[in-house]
């Protein structure tokens, strides 16, 4: 069996008396596309920075293709940062042929432009380009050397809506060719739509691992039906007394049941005469396991 | 192979971002050529209020000692003061010990001043030689010091401004290693320096048509290893600074006495001696020092020797410091 692409072993990384990264273990096996999530300070971008070799590890061993990493990722490794910046007067057509003649064995040129839409802004000075391109002329950096794999830090950070979908379907494009992609986010739905697994890390500690899917399934059994509260007051006391373990939470505006059962919660709606025209069903999202992880870590 | 392209590859960006930035361009290039105008014709004027008298011994005529603007300089040796009387930067020279002094009879001020010794007990020896202009005396200055400022601030800041705002991270994450980096980064400021002074200096040679004594091929090795040795502390100040701020003052403390102690203004002639002493280990100090002596007095390379090997070894003590020392990036902890 082939060993993992990259492996993570024990990993501890210490500060003097700050624990960024407190022996984690995990592995990336090739063509994933892994998301490290958790709040800040959780230690993502120091984990990150070890697998890439640029920080060593207090303790604990990173391994690359079952190889023990001494030095950092230099050929095998495209990596984007959460912030970079290039040097001034520069066009992307330059910066973007200068970081070329740093490889032994480049993409070509035109490949690049064209997998990550640079052509029309290639001759425009990197400081003046809008923030969507600036991240797909970055994206074409971490990519010039046609890495085994792609470290990518938050990096949809500060892009309008619009610019973060084109972003993302182009990492969907990446990761269709079997490119092993590590993400950190913020963006629970990003982390949803380009992750094929994901890591739970808070105070240093990785809470929970599996596929979106899995973990939610998990966590969750619940949905949670929403309604105007001044609807859904007259059944209120009820569905207390009838379903214990549900949740109720209510605002001026509105209130929300999380339950088990959502067939016999509509049921028992229907029964109160309760008008259902402005009824919400929702299955919990990652944003609520984010939440729920969170708070986990907090009280442990 | 692949070293030498990842070089010229980072030496070509350097270049390219200098070249674009027209501000970098106005002060290492426009700013020199106005400073040696303006000061040809500020200093254009003979109106010396006072005697330069250089002594080679503590005793001097009566005549002399009782005079007011009179500055008594001390002089290390016999040759030296001769040569100074004759180009005119001093008005005599006396030697206390063996009753004799020296006069230029081509010098206004000397004349006067003979006029005095004169009826003393001590032997005229007189000499003559047309007097160094004030803009001949301070272009190597001139030059010197706008080199200066053009290596320190141009390597030193550069490194930490790309430190700072992660250039250097990113290239950190690639192939590129420190020594072609920093080696990328000389040769870039090398050049510009090089192709700037002698831009400036022949644009000046043309305008005011100063002496040039020496040979062109010994005043180039000073500008080359006067260069390297200021590139290179430019780059040793910079190898761990974390922030802009902090580069500023080191960089202000590295140039505020050169620029007052290495004679690019004034000489130091009249200063006391640990004063002077402590002039001598300034590279800038050298590098004028040298370009005076071959421009000025016509020195030869073994005259100017033991100043290139100073540079030399200021060259190579900052860049092995340097490259040592060297961070891509400010480090947590």
């Amino acid at each position: 069996m082939n060993p993992p692409l990259l492996e993570a072993v024990n990993l501890t990384r210490r500060y003097d008396e700050l624990v960024a990264v407190d022996g984690i273990s995990f592995k990336i096996q090739p063509g994933q596309c892994v998301g490290l999530l958790g709040p800040n300070g959780a230690g993502k971008t120091t984990t990150v920075e070890m697998l890439e070799g640029l920080v060593p590890p207090t303790s604990g061993e990173v391994r690359f293709r079952g190889e023990r990493l001494t030095t950092q990722l230099n050929e095998a490794a495209g990596i984007m940062f959460q912030s970079t910046a290039l040097q001034d007067y520069m066009t992307v057509r330059e910066a973007l042929k200068m970081f070329s003649r740093f490889y032994q064995q480049p993409v070509s040129f035109d490949t690049l432009v064209d997998q990550c839409g640079l052509e029309a802004f290639l001759d425009q000075d990197t400081r003046k380009v809008s923030g969507g391109q600036r991240q797909r002329l970055l994206l074409a950096i971490a990519l010039v050397n046609n890495p085994a794999v792609l470290f990518l830090d938050e990096p949809t950070t500060g892009l309008d809506p619009d610019a973060r979908q084109r972003f993302w379907h182009l990492i969907a494009s990446i990761q269709a060719e079997g490119k092993t992609i590590v993400l950190t986010t913020h963006y629970m739905e990003e982390a949803r739509v380009l992750c094929d697994e994901l890591l739970f890390m808070h105070k240093g500690q990785i809470l929970a691992q599996g596929s979106p899917d899995a973990l939610l399934s998990e966590r969750f059994e619940d949905a949670t039906l929403t309604l105007p509260t001044p609807v859904m007051q007259p059944a209120q006391a009820e569905l207390q007394a009838r379903f214990p373990n549900a949740r109720l939470t209510a605002s001026d505006s509105h209130t929300s049941v999380t339950t088990s059962d959502v067939n016999k919660t509509l049921a028992l709606l229907v029964e109160h005469g309760t008008d259902l025209t402005e009824l919400v069903i929702a299955k919990p999202t990652l944003d609520d396991l984010f939440m729920s992880l969170s708070a986990e870590g907090d009280a442990a | 192979m692949m070293g030498l392209q990842r070089f010229l590859a980072v030496l070509a960006a350097r270049n390219r971002e200098f070249i674009r930035d027209r501000s970098s361009w106005a002060w290492n290039v426009i700013f020199p050529v106005l400073l040696v105008i303006g000061l040809s014709v500020v200093f254009s004027g003979e109106d010396q209020t006072r005697f330069r008298v250089g002594v080679l011994s503590a005793d001097t005529p009566h005549a002399l000692s009782e005079q007011r603007y009179t500055a008594f300089v001390s002089v290390e040796n016999e040759a030296e003061g001769i040569s100074k009387v004759e180009r005119h930067q001093l008005d005599a020279l006396i030697d206390g010990t063996n009753n004799r002094y020296w006069v230029n009879e081509t010098s206004p001020n000397g004349y006067v001043l003979d006029q005095l010794l004169i009826r003393s007990d001590y032997q005229r020896e007189p000499v003559s030689g047309a007097a160094v202009r004030y803009i001949d005396w301070v272009l190597p200055g001139i030059l010197g010091v706008n080199m200066m400022f053009a290596s320190l601030f141009g390597v030193g800041y550069v490194i930490v401004r790309y430190r700072k705002s992660g250039v250097l991270r990113r290239l950190k994450a690639t192939p590129l290693g420190a020594f072609e980096f920093l080696a990328a980064q000389v040769v870039s400021r090398l050049w510009l320096i090089l192709a700037v002074a002698t831009g400036v200096f022949l644009a000046t040679h043309w305008y005011l048509d100063f002496t040039v004594r020496g040979s062109y091929a010994l005043l180039f090795l000073v500008l080359l290893l006067g260069a390297l040795s200021l590139i290179s502390l430019g780059l040793l100040l910079a190898s761990r600074t974390p922030s802009e701020e902090l580069a500023g003052g080191l960089l202000n403390l590295c140039t505020w006495p050169m620029m007052l102690l290495s004679g690019a203004w004034f000489t130091l002639d009249a200063a006391p001696r640990w004063v002077q002493l402590a002039a001598e280990a300034l590279p800038l100090t050298q590098v004028i020092s040298a370009a005076r002596a071959i421009m000025i007095d016509g020195a030869g390379f073994t005259d100017i020797a033991p100043r290139l090997g100073a540079l030399l070894l200021i060259t190579l003590v900052c860049l092995l410091l340097g490259a040592r020392l060297f961070r891509w990036e400010n480090q947590a902890n």
